[in-house]
């Protein structure tokens, strides 16, 4: 789990198919919170910096990716003089263990911080079936 | 050859060196994570005759920020309230993100005048632009000939 942590810090998340972005920017693995109620899994996902529509999310079969993307603000007639973090872009890639509802899902970005709902699909009913008497 | 004779005595000093070291590196690993760092990262941005303030503050609104300015310093203190799930049945999978009440104090490079701050806050972005009052800016002064 310590582990876990110091992984989701301020670093690059490693090429996911190989493949390599044209933006150089720099991209971080955003910190998330995750709980599973008894109908929904929810995620919180800190990404400061990114307004409602720089947010992609994209679910792929049990694959969930989350990309934020943040606009450049500029500081003009200021340099910077000292940094504790640096802006980017931010990637987060989940697999679910549960069969998600595609059609239910919400998302809501505020104050930096996106909020996704996913509504777990009920449960196939069992069947029960009738045996004919001859 | 050497390994497996080493095998049938019951010991391998290579085995056991291995072993020691991941359990070394495990709790190495343990001990760095415990210092977090600071909450929120500021960056700090110079201009002519002022300085702005940056912080990376998500999850928080406008109201839960406290700021004041004194001389030259610049406290940032508020809380960030942890999410509650709303359910005692529900399960914690990940928590990764801090909560709870932060403070930080920035010193500026000089004194600032806390008639002339700007506060904006987007995003969960907050940047601060303070300014130096007027009678402490430097004046430049002419030589007679």
């Amino acid at each position: 789990m310590a582990q876990e942590l110091k992984t989701t810090e301020r670093q690059v998340p490693s090429k996911l198919d190989g493949n390599e972005r044209t933006r150089s920017r720099p991209v971080f693995v955003p910190r998330a919170d995750i709980y599973e109620t008894e109908d929904n899994v929810v995620l919180l996902v800190d990404m400061p910096g990114v307004a409602s529509d720089g947010v992609d999310i994209t679910l792929e079969k049990r694959t969930l990716a989350i990309r934020g993307y943040t606009a450049d603000q500029p500081h003009e007639n200021y340099r910077q003089v000292y940094a504790e973090y640096a802006s980017g872009d931010y990637e987060r890639v989940f697999t679910l263990s549960e069969d998600i509802d595609r059609d239910g899902i919400e998302a809501s970005q505020k104050n930096g911080v996106l909020r996704l709902v996913l509504p777990k699909a009920a449960p196939a009913k069992a069947r029960k079936i009738q045996l004919k008497m001859a | 050859m050497l390994l497996s004779d080493f095998g049938r005595v019951g010991f391998d000093p290579f085995l056991e060196m291995r072993r020691m070291q991941q359990e070394m590196n495990q709790r190495l690993a343990g001990m760095t994570a415990a210092t977090t760092p600071e909450f929120p990262p500021i960056n700090l941005w110079a201009g002519e005759e002022s300085v702005a303030v940056t912080a990376e503050l998500p999850g928080l609104a406008p109201s839960d920020v406290d700021l004041t300015v004194r001389d030259n310093t610049l406290i940032l203190k508020g809380e960030r309230g942890s999410p509650t799930t709303g359910d005692e049945k529900s399960v914690w999978h990940r928590r990764e993100r801090s909560y709870g009440t932060f403070s930080r104090t920035v010193q500026l490079p000089f004194r600032v005048d806390p008639e002339q701050v700007e506060a904006r806050f987007a995003n969960g972005l907050l940047e601060v632009e303070l300014h130096r009052p007027e009678a402490d800016r430097p004046k430049k002064i002419q030589i007679k000939g």
